[in-house]
């Protein structure tokens, strides 16, 4: 039987995420690259204890006014978060994570965005565990082994794996293949390759055969499901273009 | 009076003076922004950012933004900027092994404090007790180069130059240049030497402002921003 991946709706493409799940959801300053749609179903269908795991944990400077990852913590579904980004640049608007983080609701891991980028790589590539130069000296070796290699330190940091990715896509075939706009690809490659469950949210889906294989980012064995955004956003985005230019503008 | 010191574009024009043809430079957020708009007419930089994402073009201006803007093409402070020919896209984890690969020749990066041994603090937000460490750790430890760029004191005129970080650090060590509105430091192994200075300052009115012990250097010019 031919493999399709393709779910009708959000809701039921999320709908068996458990209390206690570890999810990494795609995501970085600005809208790009967000998975709006399944984030709303996720707050819609309730799941609580989530552990998330994102550049940043919603509703910073940048995405105030964003329904992203933040309705989440805003509907108090999250009880970890790990992420290198987590506070509002705007000390007068505190991000709901932030209030919870220091009301001691939420746990907090931040993590140096590469490492962070890294863990996430390492969990879906089978790396246990790697040494990474970047933190020693610093307070994000309290707590790591520290080894010395040729006579520089390097901290010990583990690989992240997930239950669920929520990841944001431009277009994909039924049997999973992905394939990305612009900087929207930022975490969701490395996202879909160390979740058991990857959903993808995406612009368009096609035939197989019809995305290029040498085009193809994300393969398909590491995407289980995908639904297609209906919805038009207010964000400007236009989409027949691919930012291939000729000439400098 | 106070004397005169230079403007934030001014920082930006002495720090783009240190770039060379091909190189491959960050900026950070903010001030170290504005370089890519002082870079020598002829001198070709390749801009990478953390979210994956080299050769891309200048910032979207607000006239432009009806045509150009588009979340799917951004530099790492979520501004748009414009596509450019020979761009190319890439995924996180791919962008900071470029990083912590050494490839990237020039960073440019916000200053909170810096030590005389030329380490670096920058992430905590001041008098907030929280911060974002973001890409900016991987890129002051593993940069070839870290230049940062800033006001030589805080908006309470205490000095960013200090013997000892009193907030938590990006990295030891990691600081190659310091460019400010007044001065010109460069980290050795003996300390910081004071390289250049604005016109009208002298060397002992910028060592006033500043905590750490300074070098002079023999060679000690005013500031050629061309």
């Amino acid at each position: 039987m031919a493999i399709n991946k393709v779910f009708n709706s959000f809701q039921e493409a999320v709908a068996d995420v458990k209390h206690g799940s570890v999810i990494f959801i795609g995501n970085f300053a600005g809208p790009g690259g967000t998975p709006f749609f399944l984030i709303k179903a996720l707050r819609d269908q309730g799941a609580k204890n989530l552990t998330i795991v994102g550049n940043t944990a919603g509703g910073i400077g940048l995405t105030l006014d964003y329904d992203d990852h933040r309705i989440l913590f805003q509907n108090h579904q999250v009880k970890k978060v790990i992420a290198s980004f987590p506070f509002s640049t705007s000390p007068k608007r505190p991000s709901d994570a932030e209030k919870q983080i220091l009301a001691g609701e939420v746990e907090l891991e931040m993590c140096p965005q590469g490492t962070l980028a890294e863990r996430i790589r390492a969990g879906g590539a089978g790396i246990v565990a790697f040494y990474t130069p970047t933190g020693p000296g610093t307070v994000i070796e309290e707590g790591k082994e520290k080894s010395y290699f040729n006579g520089r330190p390097y901290l010990m940091e583990y690989g992240l794996k997930a239950d669920f990715a929520l990841v944001r896509a431009w277009k994909a075939d039924t049997m999973g293949n992905l394939i990305f706009r612009g900087t929207q690809r930022q975490f969701n490659p490395i996202m879909a390759m160390g979740a058991d469950i990857t959903v993808a949210e995406v612009d368009e889906i096609v035939q197989p055969g019809e995305i290029n294989p040498n085009c193809v980012i994300v393969p398909s064995l590491y995407v289980q499901r995908i639904v297609k955004v209906t919805e038009k956003t207010d964000f400007p985005r236009h989409l027949e273009t691919d930012f291939q230019v000729k000439e400098e503008v | 009076m106070a004397k005169e010191r230079l403007s934030r574009e001014a920082i930006a024009m002495r720090v783009a003076k240190e770039f060379f043809d091909g190189a491959i430079v960050n900026l950070g957020i903010g001030l170290p922004t504005l370089c890519s708009s002082f870079v020598p007419e002829g001198m070709q930089i390749t801009y990478h950012s953390e979210n994956g994402v080299l050769g891309f073009g200048r910032v979207v201006m607000d006239e432009d933004k009806a045509q150009w803007a588009d979340i799917d093409l951004t530099n790492a402070g979520g501004q748009y900027v414009f596509p450019k020919p020979g761009m190319c896209f890439f995924h996180h984890a791919d962008s900071f092994a470029m990083i912590r690969g050494g490839r990237i020749d020039i960073a440019v990066l916000g200053v909170l404090e810096v030590s005389e041994k030329g380490d670096l603090a920058n992430w905590m937000f001041p008098g907030r007790g929280v911060g974002n460490i973001g890409g900016g750790m991987d890129l002051a430890f593993c940069a070839k180069r870290v230049i940062g760029a800033t006001e030589h004191t805080t908006k309470d005129g205490k000095a960013k130059l200090i013997k000892q970080c009193t907030v938590p650090l990006t990295a030891p060590h990691c600081m190659d240049m310091l460019v400010t509105d007044i001065a010109v430091i460069k980290f050795t192994p003996k300390g910081p030497v004071l390289k250049e200075i604005a016109p009208e300052w002298t060397a002992s009115e910028v060592q006033e402002l500043t905590e750490a012990k300074l070098i002079i250097a023999e060679d000690l010019k005013e500031i050629e921003l061309i």
